[in-house]
């Protein structure tokens, strides 16, 4: 059993992390863990800091204070070297996709197999196959991107995340801009790639609905902490005023329809009245 | 995206095309035939008065280019200019060969002129001409045959 | 006073971050240098490359060349018989061609032709997020996207400003011989005289390879330090084409200053 010991301790653990551009302070102490299998969602309003703490688990920005944890590896401490070893065995799904627009499909989602194996062409090609396949769009491998719609090019550059079977597929605003039927598509694969490859899975989103319905464990992060977590029926149960707000998409509550302000009362003049 | 190979083709296509020209340069624009690094030898002549002569100007011998001026510099010993020439080893010229400082037509640049001997011994390289004329200096050309007018004018008288 | 202060502020500013920018294109140029390794294993990136910067930048080379050197040809012609030397055409073409014109009007054509688009395509794909995402996939995209562009660049520049020089000898030729009439042995003779290989076309090529080099290199560098959005990258372009320019001809007036002043 000992072996799989390692199985129970987090994937990914970040602890009291903290994070500043300049004298901005967007993480104020952040704790959150990511076991293996699970998926997560990281929720919270625009601007409030998820990307960045993507970005952290990436090994993309480094910490200013607090620690990001991968497979019990320090990011601050890896070297250059050792922070590309461990990035083969991640996937990332940027927003737009991004994917080469100076390749085609085919030769997109065999970038990094071609860059990182030694494998026979004719193995490279039924892998990509493959894995177009799982996306459902092997019939696409001859298009160029710009030739993709939005939904298209996100699971092109799903099945390129996935390339080489990671152990940690991370997501940035995966949902955004797309049509409500490839918004569920997206949804149904994550889910069921990350069950297939028996990896683990981040989404940074504001799309509550279709997150309920596909991940393990929600975090919600306002004004650089998190606010409120738990899992998908503890969310829907929760009575937190800034859970309950995010859910329902009610204009004004914990975060405030108003910029802050003086009353509008003493700027018209009316305190005497 | 065009096929690999019809992009090989292209970039050897350009890459001969730009050999080409550079081929083309050396060949039929420059005279890269002509003089080259290792096969040279340098010869030292004093002159008087080099006028107006620069480095890298031409060393001809009945007018074909036989070499180049490498280097200039003022003897303090003798109180005279040395021209250093770097002559092809192709052309040999006999010990006693005269240099002379000349100017291609009236306003041209200046070169240096080799007329041959007749000595057996060949120059070899460090050898000094001996046998040397300095440049007309047109200032000086010009106050002589004033001198010799205005000599001549009361004579005339 | 204060107008003086602010206009001396400024000078500071704009001063403090030339250097700072000077800097920092001094360390790219190392990080590039250092992860040139790949794009030399993987000859086939760079021969990629070659082609985009070289091959797409032979038309407007020759067609310029040739216009070039249709013009000196008509104005040396012009000028030169009236001092009845019009038999020295040929020199003036091809020493004027080899040891300025062509390194230098190629490398402005490159810088506007190659270097623009290596700007905006680098550029975009920072836009993108395609270098992230590169970087992401444990590829660097410094080693991968900027350094066979780098050399792509180094390479074709040569190259073409040699073609530019030859193309252009040829308009001279062809407008002052088969044209006006000139003798043809004169024209080649008297420049076969006058040119002289290690000297003029060596020193032509060398010019090149620093423009070439020096066009390269703003060219990766603005693509890849762009702001990234739709007009950050054509920001960059422009800056490309400017810094350019300006890094040519003062970059040439050094040079002549050294290789030709006897």
């Amino acid at each position: 059993m000992s072996a799989f010991s390692g199985q129970n301790s987090p994937l990914v653990s970040l602890r009291d992390v903290r994070f500043a551009y300049g004298e901005r302070e967007v993480l104020r102490g952040i704790d959150l863990s990511v076991h293996r299998g699970q998926v997560i969602a990281i929720m919270g309003g625009s601007g409030c800091g998820k990307t960045t703490l993507l970005r952290l688990i990436g090994g993309q920005l480094r910490a200013s204070g607090g620690t990001v944890e991968v497979e019990g590896r320090n990011l601050a401490r890896l070297s250059g070297s050792e922070l590309y070893a461990l990035r083969r065995r991640m996937g990332m799904l940027f927003q737009f996709g991004a994917l080469f627009t100076d390749m085609n499909v085919f030769d997109n989602v065999a970038f990094p197999m071609r860059e990182h194996t030694a494998l026979p062409a004719d193995m490279i090609r039924d892998l990509v196959l493959m894995k177009l396949q799982a996306v459902g769009l092997r019939g696409a491998a001859a298009l160029h991107p710009t030739e993709l719609s939005g939904g298209m090019a996100r699971r092109v550059a799903l099945a390129r995340a996935v390339a080489l079977d990671p152990m940690l597929i991370l997501y940035d605003e995966p949902f955004a801009g797309l049509d409500p039927i490839s918004l569920g598509i997206i949804g149904q694969l994550i889910r069921r790639l990350n069950d297939a490859l028996g990896a683990s899975s981040v989404m940074v989103t504001h799309d509550v609905h279709e997150s309920l319905e596909i991940v393990d464990y929600i975090y919600f992060v306002s004004d650089g902490r998190i606010v409120a977590k738990g899992t998908p029926d503890e969310i829907r149960a929760s009575t937190d005023p800034f859970v309950h707000q995010f859910v329902n998409a009610e204009a004004d509550g914990p975060v405030p329809f108003h910029y802050p302000a003086p009353p509008i009362d003493s700027l018209l003049g009316r305190e005497g009245a | 995206m065009m096929s690999r190979t019809a992009l090989d083709l292209w970039v050897g296509i350009f890459v001969a095309i730009g050999f080409a020209a550079l081929v083309f340069l050396a060949m039929k624009v420059g005279n890269f035939s002509g003089i080259n690094g290792g096969e040279t030898y340098r010869i030292e002549a004093p002159f008087d008065n080099i006028g107006g002569l620069k480095v890298r100007a031409p060393v001809k011998s009945s007018g074909v280019l036989v070499g180049r001026v490498a280097s200039i510099r003022f003897d303090t010993e003798t109180y005279r200019a040395v021209v250093e020439l770097e002559v092809d080893k192709r052309y040999e010229f006999p010990a006693d060969t005269a240099a002379s400082i000349l100017t291609s037509g009236l306003l041209g640049e200046q070169y240096v002129g080799l007329e041959a001997g007749a000595d057996i011994e060949m120059l070899k390289n460090g050898d000094r001409v001996l046998i040397t004329q300095s440049a007309v200096v047109l200032e000086k050309l010009i106050g002589q045959f004033m001198f010799d007018r205005a000599a001549d004018a009361p004579a005339a008288q | 006073m204060n107008a003086i202060a602010a206009a001396l502020r400024r000078i500071g500013a704009l001063t403090i971050d030339g250097i700072w920018r000077l800097g920092f294109i001094t360390r790219f140029l190392f990080a590039v240098l250092m992860h040139s390794g790949q794009s030399l294993r993987r000859i086939h990136l760079t021969i990629r490359e070659l082609y985009f910067s070289g091959v797409l930048s032979l038309l407007i080379i020759v067609v310029s060349g040739l216009f070039v050197g249709l013009v000196l040809g008509l104005q040396g012609y012009d000028i030169l018989q009236r001092y009845g030397s019009s038999d020295a055409v040929g020199v003036m073409v091809a020493l004027s061609l080899l040891r300025e014109l062509g390194p230098v009007i190629a490398a402005l054509l490159f810088a506007s032709r190659a270097g623009s688009a290596i700007t905006a395509e680098i550029g975009l794909m920072k836009t993108t997020e395609q270098l992230k995402a590169m970087d992401m996939m444990a590829v660097n995209p410094i080693a991968r996207v900027v350094a066979p562009r780098f050399w792509g660049g180094v390479l074709s520049m040569p190259l073409l400003a040699a073609l530019f020089s030859a193309m252009g000898i040829f308009g001279g030729w062809l407008i002052t011989v088969a044209v006006i009439g000139v003798d043809d042995g004169a024209f080649w003779s008297q420049m076969q005289a006058a040119v002289e290989f290690e000297y003029d076309v060596m020193n032509g090529v060398i010019k090149s390879a620093v423009f070439g080099t020096v066009v390269s290199l703003i060219a990766v560098f603005e693509g890849y330090d762009c702001q990234p959005t739709a007009e950050g990258v054509s920001r960059a372009i422009t800056r490309t084409v400017v810094t350019s320019a300006l890094a040519i001809l003062a970059l040439d007036f050094v040079l002549t200053s050294f290789m030709f002043r006897g």
